[in-house]
């Protein structure tokens, strides 16, 4: 009996979401080496709120990756020896992050219930000594290794929370030990210093902020992690699913409908824009015409008529994707491209007035009169210049994306009903909300999930605005870095 | 003034030229019409007389530009282009895809009304809503009432809208009972129907504006007049009031401006949530039902008003501040 290899599956999202962090590894390098950008950066960082947040953005595009290495599992099937071994795969794609809350997955309940519950929320008629009697079953996985629930439950979630709690504790002293040492190797600080400094937010870039962000979501994580492979941690929905792992499931399309869409309106915007500013005349024309034709019709509408064709495209083409989880996958990124081509109007629109001041200053009018041709002038000399709000409009549009999927999800015309998303739990808990007495977990849970991802993001997105808009700066007088020494 | 105005009815008359002739060439080229007939039936055995049949009902069993078997003009006219696309210019209609959907046009303009009642108090209201607590924050600007009024303001608009209508309908209507979680009545009893939903909307979208304001008028309180008329003794909500909201206008009626095609379309969203029969439901209930005709038709509203509403501002404009000039 041979190990079987499973079978890797790249999905198009996948392939897109590595190939945007090779990109981010590469823009990383490039900061690195250029000051002008470093001390931009270094501007965002010194933003308490931008610091955090790119904690909790980080800990997000850690699950996106870890969800986007997608695989068929190769079935054991029972070979016998004369055959050649014929390898089947299972029909499910899972993902890293699948395997490793595989637990989650696999303890299905019945239907609803309570957060951390032992018990069903909905009532049976259950034999109880002979008589027949209204109550709330016992769950298959929730809390099934109690003997004796009704004693033990609370000491069992408290032991649970505490130990988390002082595991979180030491992993966040441990991490935060092992930045100061970064920054006092850096800085050349003695260790103390270091400490003291940090402590005093008397550093460069706000590592104290950061360093609570990470505290704190530790000390979050760390009873989570206790709890979730026994209890339901946010409860069940109707099916019996674990919302917290659908939760963390939605984190991915979010974030791949935030970055994918944003950056499919590139291209165009980019390549557009800067041709509309820099030749003028009819091809100005033109562009002004296209984007003032894309953006007249309601953005809603255009994607609905947009999706729905896709819909009716998908449908007579089932030969595109083996399975079903292909499919979804390739609604969402046709979703993304449909967000991008339907778009760009507005950073086109930017672009093009920018495109427009700087072909008439003199470096520009140098290159001409040296022989530079125009493409290689758009190119070299006003795109690195326009780069910064190309960077300001692309995070910004990143929490306006999440936001929109909810609704598009809403109208019917977001990611497939199969998917996990965010705006497919707000639209189940919709009517939840509605129920006797309420089931109110799921909805929490989304609402908890998306406003900290989006809150992220948007604390992110003015800090790099403040950052590299060089007008935003203007009035925009900064609080230096913990001015006041005591003693 | 009224060349200039004629110019741009003119560059608006292009522009839904274009828009038109971009969905026709979605709907009808890119899937074919038999396409949109197996999945409006449905199922999966689906009969080429049953497509043919849905096809005649519709009138899509037409030739698409130019019908040879007919003489004259209506070589041309005879087709699906000018029945369903050309026609849309004279606010014709037609018949929607759906079995019981009916006549289109009749359907916008009694469901228009509704979608009016809702979203015109709510524009109203928005912009002096958004541009009171924008000058309230600039007034406090640079303390602590400034700061945390922003951090507000992002964490308002970080809240999708789907949460403020559902616990808004939690609270209000099911909670204390001061609303009804849906309906809709004609004539004066809307009131109570609409009053939940407008306020909700009206908050969910305040963040958002309230925090855009006060960037525009951050942008002019730095200016040369301004310490002009403070240097001159007015007081600060003289100053803001009579001075930089009156510079500000511009940017905060292009802002509003575009809103206001939804004042006639409706909001999406929050018409369905509350059952409200306006033009947003109407496009919702057209897309689960993948009537093709109905989301035609709304495109082309929308671009029709928003090709109005952009002539209206630019109207507004030489209104607000003489010095602009309609070329």
């Amino acid at each position: 009996m041979t190990t079987m290899l499973p079978k890797f599956v790249l999905l198009w999202t996948d392939a897109v979401m590595w190939a945007l962090m090779v990109a981010l590894l590469v823009y990383a390098r490039m900061v690195w080496r250029s000051p002008n950008l470093r001390a931009s950066w270094t501007l965002v960082f010194r933003d308490a709120a931008a610091f955090a947040s790119a904690i909790v953005l980080g800990l997000c595009l850690l699950l996106t990756l870890l969800d986007s290495v997608h695989f068929r599992r190769a079935l054991t099937t029972a070979s016998t020896e004369a055959t050649a071994p014929s390898v089947a795969y299972d029909t499910r794609t899972q993902s890293l992050l699948d395997v490793l809350l595989a637990d989650l997955i696999d303890s299905r309940e019945a239907t609803y219930s309570r957060p951390l519950a032992y018990q069903s929320f909905t009532l049976e008629s259950l034999t109880v000594e002979g008589e027949v009697r209204r109550l709330p079953p016992r769950l298959l996985h929730g809390g099934a290794h109690l003997s004796d629930p009704a004693n033990q439950w609370s000491g069992d979630i408290a032991r649970r929370v505490a130990g988390g709690l002082a595991i979180g504790a030491i992993v966040a002293l441990l991490l935060s030990a092992w930045t100061v040492r970064g920054v006092a190797r850096r800085q050349g600080w003695a260790w103390r210093e270091a400490v003291a400094r940090v402590w005093r937010d008397d550093c460069d870039i706000r590592w104290r902020a950061a360093l609570m962000t990470l505290t704190g979501l530790c000390l979050l994580a760390g009873p989570a992690l206790l709890l979730m492979n026994d209890y339901h941690l946010l409860g069940t929905d109707r099916t019996g699913n674990d919302v917290f792992y659908q939760a963390l499931k939605s984190i991915r399309t979010a974030f791949v409908i935030g970055t994918l869409a944003t950056i499919a309106t590139l291209p165009l915007a980019v390549g557009l824009g800067l041709m509309a500013g820099y030749f003028k005349g009819w091809i100005d024309e033109a562009i002004q015409y296209l984007y003032t034709v894309l953006s007249s019709v309601p953005n809603v509408l255009l994607i609905a008529a947009c999706v729905l064709m896709v819909q009716v495209y998908l449908d007579q083409h089932p030969e595109l994707f083996e399975t079903g989880a292909e499919r979804a996958d390739l609604k969402l990124f046709l979703l993304c491209a449909i967000l991008g081509l339907t778009g760009w109007a507005g950073l086109c629109r930017l672009l093009r007035a920018e495109a427009l001041k700087l072909r008439e200053l003199e470096y520009v009018q140098a290159a001409t009169a040296f022989g530079v041709g125009p493409w290689r002038i758009i190119a070299r000399h006003l795109m690195p210049n326009v780069m910064h709000l190309v960077l300001i409009t692309t995070v910004l549009d990143f929490s306006g994306l999440i936001l929109y999927e909810a609704v598009l999800s809403y109208v019917g015309v977001g990611v497939d009903p199969s998917m996990n998303s965010f705006g497919g739990m707000i639209n189940l808990a919709r009517s939840e909300m509605s129920r006797d007495p309420v089931v109110w977990w799921s909805f929490a849970a989304a609402f908890g999930f998306m406003v900290t991802l989006v809150l992220a993001a948007n604390f992110f997105a003015d800090g790099v605005r403040d950052a590299f808009d060089p007008r935003a700066r203007v009035f925009r007088a900064r609080r230096t870095p913990a001015p006041v020494r005591a003693g | 003034m009224l060349s200039a105005i004629v110019r741009r009815i003119g560059y608006g008359v292009l522009i839904l030229i274009g828009v038109n002739l971009a969905t026709f060439f979605l709907f009808f080229t890119v899937n074919t019409p038999d396409d949109m007939a197996r999945l409006n039936i449905g199922g999966k055995r689906v009969t080429q007389e049953q497509i043919d049949k849905w096809k005649v009902e519709r009138g899509y069993d037409k030739p698409l530009y130019v019908n040879a078997a007919r003489q004259g003009s209506e070589r041309y006219t005879d087709t699906i282009f000018w029945e369903r696309s050309v026609s849309l210019f004279t606010l014709n209609f037609g018949r929607a895809d759906a079995e019981s959907a009916g006549d289109i046009g009749h359907q916008v303009s009694s469901r228009m009304a509704v979608s009016l009642q809702l979203a015109l108090p709510l524009f109203i209201l928005q912009v002096f809503a958004s541009t009171a607590f924008a000058l309230l924050l600039v007034m406090f600007r640079q303390t602590r009432f400034d700061a945390w009024g922003v951090v507000l303001c992002v964490v308002m608009l970080s809240i999708s809208s789907l949460f403020y209508i559902i616990v808004g309908q939690f609270f209000f209507s099911r909670m204390l009972r001061l609303a009804p979680i849906s309906g809709y009545a004609p004539g004066l009893d809307a009131i109570k129907f609409l009053l939940l939903p407008i306020a909700l909307s009206l908050f969910a979208r305040l963040g958002g504006e309230a925090r855009l304001y006060r960037a525009m008028f951050l942008e002019e309180t730095g200016k040369d007049y301004v310490r002009t008329a403070r240097a001159k003794g007015l007081s600060e909500p003289r100053v803001l009031t009579a001075h930089v909201l009156r510079n500000t206008l511009i940017p905060i009626v292009t802002s509003a401006g575009g809103y206001l095609p939804y004042v006639f379309l409706g909001s999406l969203v929050f018409e369905s949530f509350f059952g409200l029969p306006g033009l947003g439901a109407y496009v919702i209930d057209a897309i689960s039902n993948q009537d093709f005709a109905v989301v035609r038709t709304m495109v082309f509203l929308g671009s029709l008003l928003y090709v109005l509403s952009y002539i209206v501002i630019d109207i507004a404009y030489t209104w607000i501040d003489p010095r602009v000039r309609l070329t």
